[in-house]
């Protein structure tokens, strides 16, 4: 997901102060006829879902429990989202891993076959094109899901690069999953809830990985990941038997899951410490400034390849100048482009993303730093609408996370 | 219409969710701005709050940012902000003057807004300087309209 959740907050927002409602009406009413549909559409509309424009989707922004519920009952029961305006792909082909490895960080060749990893497509300049879950489904076979706002440019992209890499006898295909839904289900919940659809153990499949299976009679491609911080599962489903596993998910947890819009999607992953791409982590930002040194495997520290190698592995040895943190803040909630200031009021950084977390109960927000300033427990001010509040560098994330792992 | 605001406001007592879209109440003696901020007027005083269709589209308002009393307003402009789970949102001032009393309930109990945005959930009060502002200003059959037709847009 991501591209702007914030900004997405804020269009509801707006319109509360809009002067010229006509010319406002008009044009947004244009602009949401030429939005794209999950088929799930008429699903959220008729359990009271508020769509609101995503990357291009008309998306449920919530239902009729609060962000503030909704995020809470995730962590407490379960949470069912629509996350079909996600761009799922098969890589195919024998050289299929090579190839990828060429445009990520992660070391996909060391993946055993059915698990996957968080992962960033990264440019010459080392930057993210965008974050990734990959899955090494076999040695020549390789499925993704990357952000529905990154889609047009991740594919043309990929595209490109297998073109060049097909033309010098390399063997890679792909294809993408416009056919299919896609499904996250979170929370303590999911896998119990999960399990009365399949006949397959899921007490056997651990955080990461990858399975294709039989779920409530229909092919899916599962994953246990998410983005939420929580236990969970994404299912890509063909479309056709999408709304029937929705419902039926819902009814196996007897309510207690609740369909949960991209706003307490968006409370959970800041809760979590997840980054969202075009807030968090950008074309200029690299993984090892926004954290996610931990993704990059240890054989491509050593053996470069991937692009931005230059770039990423000497801020590596060297550190670097800029560090994602997270914040503690008081007063308002500190949102993005917020400015960071030191004790002395000089300028250090800005905010990313920033809220009030629903199951803490006070502000938190991430963003960068001037790199010395990056350690838990430094002060700092964040100046928000001209006023500077008191504020502090924290760990991440600030939920703990209850990834399923084995004991 | 006080029976809504009863409802919402037990609900919100019970932490259940109402939905209030597209019944949003409105109470009758009140002047409304298009920006959904309410004002009831006494005199040359003003007592000014956001409405329930506006605290209803900003769901759970965890933070209300106060001005300082003394500080001048002017119709349309804003003076604070409120901000709910996701977003921010300004308050403008449905009328021109000076603020005489904040809310400061609010810093503490800021889901007053949602609770009770006609009553407990009030912001500030002004001393109004010029009174024939308040004629720009729509009555709630009109508020009430206005509504209708921007949830339908």
């Amino acid at each position: 997901m991501r591209g702007g959740l914030w900004q997405l907050g804020q269009t509801i927002t707006r319109r509360l102060g809009q002067s010229d409602k006509k010319t406002i009406a008009r044009r947004c009413y244009a602009s949401e006829a030429d939005l794209k549909k999950t088929v799930l559409y008429d699903f959220h509309v008729a359990n009271g879902g508020k769509m609101v424009p995503f990357a291009g989707w008309s998306m449920p922004i919530q239902y009729k429990d609060s962000i503030m519920e909704s995020t809470i009952n995730c962590r407490e029961n379960g949470s069912l989202f629509d996350v079909s305006h996600m761009c799922g792909l098969s890589l195919k082909g024998k050289d299929c891993v090579a190839f990828l490895e060429k445009l990520v960080v992660a070391d996909v060749a060391g993946l055993a076959p059915g698990t996957g990893s968080l992962t960033v497509f990264t440019n010459e300049k080392g930057g993210a094109i965008d974050d990734s879950v990959i899955t090494k489904v076999t040695d020549d076979h390789i499925y993704l899901v990357v952000n529905a706002g990154c889609r047009d440019k991740d594919l043309a992209h990929i595209e490109e690069h297998m073109k060049a890499f097909k033309a010098k006898g390399g063997d890679v295909g792909w294809h993408i999953y416009d056919e299919r839904s896609l499904l996250a289900l979170q929370g303590p919940l999911a896998g119990p809830t999960l399990q009365h659809l399949t006949k397959e153990d899921l007490s056997k499949m651990y955080f990461g990985e990858f399975s294709i299976i039989d779920i409530n009679g229909a092919k899916c491609f599962l994953t246990r990941t998410g983005y939420t911080g929580e236990d969970g599962f994404e299912i890509s489903v063909p479309s056709e038997n999408a709304v029937d596993l929705a419902k039926a998910i819902i009814e196996k947890s007897e309510g207690k899951i609740r369909l949960t819009g991209l706003g307490a999607r968006d409370s959970l992953r800041l809760e979590a410490g997840l980054c969202l791409y075009g807030n968090d982590m950008e074309q200029h930002i690299t993984p090892v400034e926004a954290g996610l040194t931990w993704a990059i495997g240890k054989r491509r520290r050593a053996e470069g390849g991937f692009l931005g190698a230059e770039v990423i592995l000497k801020q590596i040895a060297d550190g670097p100048a800029i560090r994602r943190v997270g914040l503690f803040s008081t007063g308002p909630p500190a949102r993005s482009h917020s400015e960071i200031q030191n004790e002395n009021g000089e300028n250090i950084g800005e905010v990313t993303s920033g809220g009030f977390s629903p199951c803490l109960k006070k502000n938190i927000g991430m963003g960068y730093v001037k790199s010395g300033l990056h350690k838990a427990g430094t002060k700092l001010k964040i100046v928000i609408r001209g006023k500077t509040y008191e504020g502090s560098v924290t760990k991440m994330p600030f939920v703990p996370t209850k990834y399923y792992k084995p004991t | 219409m006080a029976s809504r605001i009863w409802a919402s406001k037990a609900a919100s007592y019970l932490k259940i969710s109402t939905f209030n879209r597209g019944f949003a109440s409105v109470v009758k003696d009140l002047k409304y701005a298009e920006s959904h901020e309410w004002v009831k007027v006494s005199g040359n005083s003003a007592t000014i709050g956001i409405t329930d269709h506006a605290q209803d589209h900003l769901g759970d308002v965890v933070y209300v940012e106060l001005p300082e009393i003394g500080t001048a307003v002017t119709q349309g402009s804003g003076f604070g902000a409120v901000e709910s789970v996701k977003a921010t949102s300004d308050i403008n001032s449905p009328v021109s003057g000076k603020v005489v009393e904040v809310n400061e309930e609010l810093t503490s109990s800021p889901g007053l807004v949602n609770g009770s945005p006609y009553e407990n959930g009030w912001i500030i009060k002004v001393e109004i300087s010029d009174t024939n502002e308040v004629s720009s200003l729509m009555d709630s059959e009109q508020y009430s309209k206005f509504c209708e037709e921007e949830d339908n847009h």
